[in-house]
């Protein structure tokens, strides 16, 4: 499955390498990735796909969500499709 | 392709503007549930909600996680339980009700909706014997909600139905009244009622509707107000093309959810209602679209107005975005659940008149409105009646839900806890009507040509 990984912390460095090692880790492979710093706050959209894991999409979410509160990160997935639905005709 | 920009919006909508899917709700069949012993019509009842309606929940908890959106009711809407129960030569429905209760439980859903009648044209044995039995059921059961169509566009108005709902929704309100009177936040009063509601307290699953079928109920009062934060003091026309974007956008969302529980709980996909449903959470307020339109108060002279574009420019946006559209489509405005209706209500600008004033333009009627514990029946139903004429008249669904709350007086308030909110008691005219009521019989249905 096509999913959005967004990652929202205050800036530090290695966040990158943080998430994508996570990413890495479970297999998840990064199809596109954008970041920026907007007011102080560090902001990561990554598009990723699921297909590749061996782990279900729950599996992932979780180990995403506990991974960023150890990396003091706020980190989430979500299928693209609510994306696409919400902004393409 | 990533587009940054959309996706921090979306993001934004879920975190920040209580973007969220107000319900899913199910549709079941009860028809093949009828039997002459009331105790094993309940029994078929309770099995056959929780064989079909078993997954709802973890169907729609999945969904939620995996589109990262809230799904903040699943509900479950049955056939009208007067046509079911009739098969029984039980007086009291009120054992079928306790099966509702329990099949809802069962399932893990929010409420269930159908406890109801269609007496429009007029009353069946069991129509009468649902409509007695509504106070007890309702006062024995938590989830269950209650909703009774006395009207109709095509066949007129009951009005010893009329007559007799206001009796029903005082001795409602009496048999729960230690909680408030909360029996009658789950009683709707239909004209036009429609099958495939997805919304309570009056959803319930028409006998034109198929086996079983998934209705979604999508929300956004948040959205629409922060939408407008971009267009201040600029014309209407331009706020009508951003509410119809805004609207797009939402129900988009919830077609997405219909479509993918549709597929997943393989049962067909009924409609998306384009509803801006608000919430008693701050932020979350219609009263306060209207607000935001240049309006110092909700109630006040141009909160008709407002709300007409509101609601018209929510249907364009909406309809465009999903594949069926159905239900009540439009803004809500029930008092006790908006944030900014409690506000509006408790300074005295928004008046019940002028409630009535705002059904005529927008769905879907006199909504969670707490009146004086000692409003005589005959006063409620003459309520009733003048919303069922509105609804009748314009060829619209209109609804009443209001709660005479045992032992409160104008300016007490009556907290019902979470989504239901709180409602301040709102004055009603104390000139009787109770001679009107008295009269019975039917109005006609109006005419269908020379509208002017």
């Amino acid at each position: 499955m096509k999913a959005i990984v967004s990652v929202f912390s205050k800036d530090r460095i290695g966040i990158i390498a943080d998430v994508c090692t996570v990413l890495a880790g479970m297999r998840v492979n990064v199809l596109d990735l954008s970041q920026t710093v907007m007011d102080g706050v560090f902001t990561m959209v990554t598009m990723v796909d699921t297909a590749t894991s061996d782990m279900t999409f729950e599996q992932i979410q979780r180990r995403l969500a506990e991974d960023g509160e150890r990396l003091g990160l706020s980190i989430r997935i979500q299928s693209k499709d609510i994306f696409d639905a919400m902004h393409t005709v | 392709m990533l587009n940054t920009i959309d996706i921090l919006q979306t993001l934004d909508m879920l975190d920040r503007q209580h973007l969220d899917i107000r319900t899913v709700t199910l549709g079941v069949n009860l028809l093949d549930c009828a039997h002459p012993d009331i105790d094993a019509c309940a029994r078929k009842i309770y099995d056959k909600i929780c064989r079909r309606a078993g997954n709802l929940l973890p169907v729609a908890q999945g969904i939620e996680a995996e589109l990262g959106i809230p799904i903040v009711n699943k509900r479950i809407s049955v056939t009208p339980i007067a046509m079911v129960a009739q098969s029984t030569t039980a007086r009291d429905y009120t054992p079928i009700a306790v099966a509702l209760d329990r099949a809802a439980k069962t399932c893990g859903v929010d409420f269930i909706g159908g406890f109801s009648a269609l007496v429009q044209k007029g009353l069946t044995d069991g129509d009468k014997r649902l409509m007695d039995s509504i106070p007890h059921a309702l006062a024995e059961t938590d989830l269950v909600c209650a909703s009774v169509n006395v009207g109709s566009t095509k066949a007129g108005i009951n009005m010893d139905a009329v007559a007799a709902m206001g009796r029903v929704v005082k001795r409602t309100a009496e048999a729960t009244s230690d909680r408030g009177s909360v029996g009658c936040a789950k009683l709707v009063v239909f004209c036009n009622a429609v099958e495939d509601n997805p919304f309570m307290a009056g959803a319930f699953h028409g006998p034109g509707e198929p086996e079983c079928a998934v209705n979604v109920g999508v929300s956004g009062p948040g959205v629409v107000y922060a939408a407008l934060q971009g267009v201040k003091g600029r014309p209407f026309d331009e706020v009508a093309e951003l509410v119809k974007k805004t609207a797009f956008r939402i129900t988009r969302m919830g077609q997405l959810v219909a479509r993918t529980a549709s597929e997943r709980l393989d049962v067909p996909f009924g409609v998306v209602d384009l509803s801006l449903a608000p919430t008693p959470a701050a932020g979350d307020s219609v009263a306060r679209i209207l607000e935001e339109m240049g309006l110092d108060i909700c109630g006040t002279h141009g909160t008709t107005a407002a709300l007409a574009l509101l609601n018209d420019a929510v249907k364009k946006g909406g309809l465009m975005a999903s594949s069926r559209v159905g239900g009540l489509s439009g803004a809500f405005i029930p008092v006790s659940e908006d944030e900014g209706m409690i506000a509006a209500a408790r300074s005295g600008e928004l008046t019940i008149d002028k409630l009535e004033a705002m059904t005529c333009v927008c769905s879907v009627g006199l909504d969670m409105i707490a009146v004086p514990g000692d409003t005589p029946a005959d006063t409620i139903s003459a309520i009733i009646a003048d919303e069922a004429a509105i609804g009748m008249v314009n060829n619209k669904t209109t609804a009443v839900r209001l709660i005479p709350a045992v032992g409160c007086q104008v300016g007490d308030s009556v907290d019902f806890g979470g989504l239901l909110g709180t409602a301040p008691i709102m004055p009603v005219h104390t000139a009787s009507a109770d001679a009107f009521i008295a009269r019975g019989g039917h109005i006609p249905a109006p005419l269908h040509s020379l509208k002017n």
